[in-house]
């Protein structure tokens, strides 16, 4: 078990550096040319070069990539120019390791700015993600026992209006109506629980979450329902009817576990793609979390943060597949084994 | 089984007439297409402690009729008509609460293949315990004793260990075990076993037999033995009976039917099955064609399309004339759907010779 861990965290982490490497390779083959957009237009062709090897965009993409994960591994300082170091210390900054780099537009480092953003996105996502799963398997499973009826039909027909219509027209829909023009809610802002207690951060989150959940809640009511009527047809399912057990028993304690192991496998994968920002709900409720960051550094062809967010979020999407698969092993006794 | 409360077993055996008493059972599922009349006016009675083998084709309505006794078909679309009497209740007149309460209890039921009838997430111990305490308030822990025991009296070598295992952990014999072990922990006054060695190696079909066998003599249960295989039939069944399309075509007691049938299906059957010892002379036949669709059953006689024997008849009457479920030549229980005259002595001289000639002429020495 412990081996196996060990392989895939390699596994994982090669992965990553791989990734690095592509998104660097990205930027490089991009006909933006760096040093013109930090020098300006009116820049002559020696002061562009200046700049270049100020700013080590003169160096080679192997030199590049190198000094970044070097940055990961020890941390780094910018500019890191020795000269520098004795005459004016002050104007160096240190970036600890990890050190994702540092952003000259927004003049910080990438960590700290992924420090300032993630709980925001991390706060969506853990309220969105209750939201969906509580309401996907609850009227997942609803629709499936009743399947072909009514109530199936109007879940079914529901969800798949929450399906259609795009989260960014939803959101301005909710944040119009609801927050504005009713004052049903708060205008959403995003308060952290330090500031404002658990009750202001709720509160806050309420639309944004809501309106994140609508459409994943839509896709998990459909798979429950599928794989609920897919279970209820089981042999297993026929033999605990067979025992004189209660529909109550039948449902939930031989249909619906059955019908869970996929649903689990997919709401890990999906629970950390959110963790890396949600950037059109972030956008919509100008939410200042990882998606929105995200949306600003890929405008402003600001690599540094580039990077470093789409590193980030390969790491939660690889350590998600991880746990999902080590989960698997706990839910099914057949993987335990095998 | 000293432990287990009174049982309908017991109760049934103070009670006159037979344990399980079908009469005239209806199954029909309404589809898209039209009506399909799975099972069709099927009637009979079954002794506790005695052994009925119910054999037919896939689609014969075999398993759709078992299905009713339990009442499974109960919360579907499929119409279920007629009598099930089960220790003098009829099951079709009482509530799904009370059905269910039986489930288990005083009837119960194996299947086919023990690895998709078990749940794969819960260990054969909790499964076979949660039989046990549907029925009877007891707690976790003597449930699982029971499990134990049962685990042990079905031939589970070290069942305190096993009882924790998950069903994939187990051979497929020994989930046929468990399986046994689940559907007799409540000692049931009937258990229903459909198609139980189907999907077992052929030597451990045999040890599951033996087992059913000394098992039934111990609970003194009914049982409904649902087969394709006429070699389980003759070495587990008192009575038997042949269904096609839905309805019976031959039904009494074992050895009669196998040695002197009156229905071609029957003789069809029986023409399919190797025989090992016998004479390597003897001939395979299959029965010619496919079962009929139930959505559209040919007329008269559901088999003539099939039957290789009509022209016999005179007239058109099988085409035309279902014929009515009627005592044999040679009297005693045994009654057969078939229009052919003198059948016994059309199976000794036509058939018996092509399937087993050493067979046939014995039987001509005694006629």
């Amino acid at each position: 078990m412990l081996a196996y861990v060990i392989r895939r965290v390699f596994a994982g982490v090669i992965m990553l550096i791989v990734m690095s490497i592509v998104t660097f390779a990205l930027f490089f083959a991009s006909p933006i040319d760096q040093e013109s957009f930090i020098c300006g237009k009116n820049c002559s062709a020696a002061q562009k070069k200046e700049t270049a090897a100020a700013m080590g965009y003169d160096d080679s993409f192997i030199n590049q990539w190198s000094d970044f994960a070097k940055g990961v591994v020890a941390g780094r300082d910018f500019p890191d120019d020795p000269k520098l170091r004795e005459t004016a210390p002050q104007t160096i900054v240190r970036c600890e390791a990890p050190c994702l780099g540092y952003s000259r537009e927004r003049g910080d480092t990438v960590t700290n700015l992924i420090k300032d953003t993630f709980p925001v996105s991390f706060s969506l996502a853990v309220a969105a993600f209750v939201l969906w799963m509580a309401g996907g398997i609850l009227f997942g499973v609803l629709a499936a026992l009743k399947k072909g009826m009514l109530i199936d039909r109007g879940v079914v027909g529901l969800s798949l209006i929450g399906f259609a219509f795009p989260t960014f027209f939803v959101g301005l829909l909710l944040y119009k109506f609801v927050a504005i023009q009713w004052g049903l809610t708060e205008i959403p802002r995003y308060t952290s629980i330090a500031e404002g207690g658990i009750g202001g951060w709720l509160s806050g989150l309420t639309l944004p979450a809501i309106t994140l959940c609508l459409f994943f809640m839509a896709a998990y009511v459909r798979m429950t329902r599928s794989y609920v009527i897919e279970s209820f047809q089981e042999d297993y399912v026929r033999t605990a009817r067979a025992k004189g057990l209660p529909e109550r028993t039948v449902t939930f304690k031989h249909a619906l576990r059955a019908a869970l192991t996929p649903i689990v496998t997919m709401a890990g994968l999906d629970f950390a793609g959110l963790m890396g920002g949600a950037i059109i709900t972030e956008s919509v409720f100008n939410y200042p979390g990882m998606g929105k960051l995200a949306v600003l550094a890929s405008t402003d062809f600001d690599l540094p943060t580039t990077v470093g967010l789409v590193i980030l979020l390969a790491g939660f999407v690889i350590a998600a597949n991880i746990v999902v698969d080590l989960l698997y092993a706990v839910i099914d006794p057949r993987v335990r084994l095998g | 089984m000293s432990t287990t409360s009174p049982s309908t077993a017991s109760t049934a055996a103070t009670r006159p007439g037979p344990l399980l008493s079908v009469r005239e059972l209806q199954v029909h599922f309404p589809t898209q297409d039209g009506l399909v009349k799975a099972v069709d006016g099927l009637t009979f009675d079954l002794e506790a402690g005695k052994t009925l083998g119910i054999v037919g084709e896939s689609g014969s309505g075999k398993s759709v009729s078992s299905m009713a006794i339990m009442g499974l078909h109960r919360g579907t679309n499929a119409q279920v008509s007629g009598e099930i009497e089960l220790a003098g209740v009829n099951l079709l007149d009482i509530s799904a609460d009370e059905m269910r309460r039986k489930r288990g209890r005083d009837v119960s039921m194996i299947f086919q293949d023990p690895l998709s009838a078990m749940h794969p997430y819960y260990t054969v111990g909790n499964q076979i315990a949660e039989a046990y305490r549907v029925h009877h308030s007891v707690s976790r822990k003597i449930a699982k004793q029971r499990a134990v025991e049962m685990l042990d009296r079905v031939g589970i070598p070290t069942p305190e260990k096993r009882v924790n295992d998950y069903p994939h952990q187990f051979s497929g014999g020994m989930r046929q075990r468990a399986m046994i072990a689940m559907g007799l922990i409540n000692d049931p006054g009937l258990l229903i076993a459909d198609e139980p060695t189907t999907a077992l190696d052929v030597t451990v079909q045999a040890q599951i037999l033996d087992l059913l066998q000394d098992l039934q003599r111990e609970f003194n249960s009914a049982v409904i033995i649902i087969t394709h295989d006429l070699g389980v039939v003759a070495e587990m069944a008192d009575d038997v009976l042949v269904m096609y399309a839905g309805r019976a075509v031959e039904h009494g007691p074992c050895k009669e039917i196998l040695t002197h049938p009156e229905m071609p299906y029957t003789w069809g059957l029986l023409s399919s099955v190797p025989d090992l010892s016998g004479d390597t002379g003897a001939r395979l036949v299959p029965i010619p064609g496919n079962p009929p669709s139930l959505l559209n059953p040919p007329s008269g006689c559901a088999f003539h399309p099939r039957c290789p024997h009509r022209d016999k008849v005179p007239g058109d009457l099988c085409r035309t004339e279902l014929p009515l479920l009627v005592p044999g030549e040679r009297g005693g229980h045994h009654t057969k759907r078939c229009h052919l005259p003198n059948p016994d002595a059309i199976y000794a001289t036509e058939v018996l010779p092509e399937i087993a000639p050493d067979l046939a002429v014995e039987r001509a020495k005694e006629l």
